[in-house]
């Protein structure tokens, strides 16, 4: 039998950071509904876990126009925030998994073996979100995109953002047991008028979409010209051919949905 | 580390990693919390902590030293049956049980939230509680009941089973 893991469970943000350390070995815990079932059923064996509960990681707050969001908030917390990340957060599974999950861990997910994670990461990306974490090399803020490349040595510590001037997001879901998202779509203007574009569902992770941001005054050529950023996959929720089948339409009305909003 | 569960204090002998699920079962012996799916899709697992509806599958017991937790077996007992447990053994809200711990508990705190008779309201609260007998009518009838106080005479609904409130069929 593997030896018991050692268990962390730090009181304040300093404390988080220190016992995480350069991140070798460790498994972050906040909300715990995505590792909670990989140590259940035995797919993973920690030699080492942090449980961020009582890491003083949750709350949002708001300076002028930038929401900053601790990354142990529960995503209920976040579901009466403008869009795109209120209805986002909104739509991602139901109410008690909601009071759980955390946008720390919806935002670090490794891609599902049969359905995409990450649902709020094209919410973020949608709204030119930094990220602010702690790991080899010390702290580190730097834009989301660059995070979600190298977030598994990392332990986010908050995102922040600023509020946009307008923002939409539409989904396709599934009904499922709970309704995981097969493809979601952000849109978001900012006040200096630049308009974002992501997706969820759409790859291994959320991104941005360059081609149809470049045409966002024309939403039905801007989700056409959209396919051209992604690679769509098969999964237990979708297929690729039904996916770029429905990206187009849905970033058509996310940017509707933006140009009315505005 | 120390649980309160049902208004008696545990000390806990469980890994902290241990799922809040597998110390209620295994551990404490409180059975009404099921394994369904063991992963957050079912909700048959459901109790409350702190008075808020959870998944206990998916709790590190680690995270829950003084937490308060309710099973259905804290929420009233044989001869003095809470709310919720009289409507749903009112509107026959029950068929082979296995969902309706999880159901009750979530149906409870959404009444005790100050949760109306709603029944699009009511699908949202359950939204993560899953009944394979397909009985969400009658499990939505019963949360309306307990939302709006409706008070049962339960000697009658023994004496004519199922044949209460059927929609208006009698």
């Amino acid at each position: 039998m593997a030896p018991a893991p050692e268990v962390l469970s730090p009181t304040s943000p300093a404390e988080a950071a220190q016992a995480f350390g350069d991140g070798t070995g460790v498994t972050v815990v906040a909300g715990g509904t995505i590792v909670l079932p990989e140590l259940t059923y035995g797919r993973l064996r920690p030699e080492k876990a942090l449980l961020l509960s009582r890491a003083g990681l949750s709350g949002v707050s708001v300076d002028g126009p930038t929401t900053t969001i601790g990354a142990a908030t529960p995503l209920a917390d976040l579901t009466g925030l403008p869009a795109p990340l209120g209805p986002c957060t909104a739509n991602v599974a139901d109410l008690e998994i909601r009071g759980q999950a955390t946008l720390g861990g919806n935002v670090c997910a490794g891609g599902g073996a049969d359905a995409p994670r990450g649902d709020v990461q094209g919410a973020l990306l949608a709204l030119g979100a930094t990220a602010r974490s702690t790991g080899a090399g010390g702290e580190k803020t730097e834009p989301l995109e660059a995070f979600l490349d190298h977030r598994d040595g990392r332990l986010l510590l908050d995102v922040s953002f600023e509020q946009p001037a307008a923002g939409a997001f539409v989904a396709l879901d599934r009904p499922h047991t709970h309704d995981y998202t097969a493809l979601a779509v952000s849109a978001a203007r900012a006040t200096d008028g630049t308009v974002r574009v992501a997706a969820t569902g759409a790859g291994s992770h959320g991104q941005r979409l360059p081609s149809a941001e470049a045409k966002a005054n024309d939403p039905a050529a801007a989700g056409e010209a959209a396919l051209a950023d992604v690679s769509p996959h098969d999964d237990a929720l979708a297929s690729a051919w039904y996916r770029s089948k429905t990206l187009p339409v849905l970033v058509r009305r996310a940017l509707a949905e933006l140009k009315e909003a505005s | 580390m120390n649980l309160t569960v049902n208004g008696r204090v545990y000390e806990l002998e469980s890994a902290s990693l241990t799922s809040l699920l597998d110390v209620l079962r295994e551990e404490l012996g409180i059975t009404s919390p099921k394994a369904g799916c063991e992963q957050g899709g079912c909700g048959a697992c459901t109790v409350l902590v702190d008075g808020a509806a959870r998944r206990s599958c998916l709790l590190p017991v680690g995270v829950l030293n003084g937490a308060e937790v309710t099973t259905v077996e804290g929420l009233g007992s044989p001869d003095n049956l809470a709310p919720i447990q009289q409507a749903f053994t009112h509107h026959y809200a029950a068929q082979c049980g296995f969902c309706t711990s999880g159901m009750m508990l979530a149906a409870h705190a959404y009444v005790e939230s100050g949760g109306t008779d709603d029944q699009q309201a009511i699908t949202e609260a359950l939204g993560g509680h899953v009944c394979r007998c397909t009985g969400y009518v009658k499990i939505i009838e019963a949360v309306a009941a307990a939302a709006r106080g409706d008070s049962f005479d339960l000697a009658t609904t023994a004496a004519s089973p199922g044949m209460t409130n059927i929609g208006g069929v009698k």
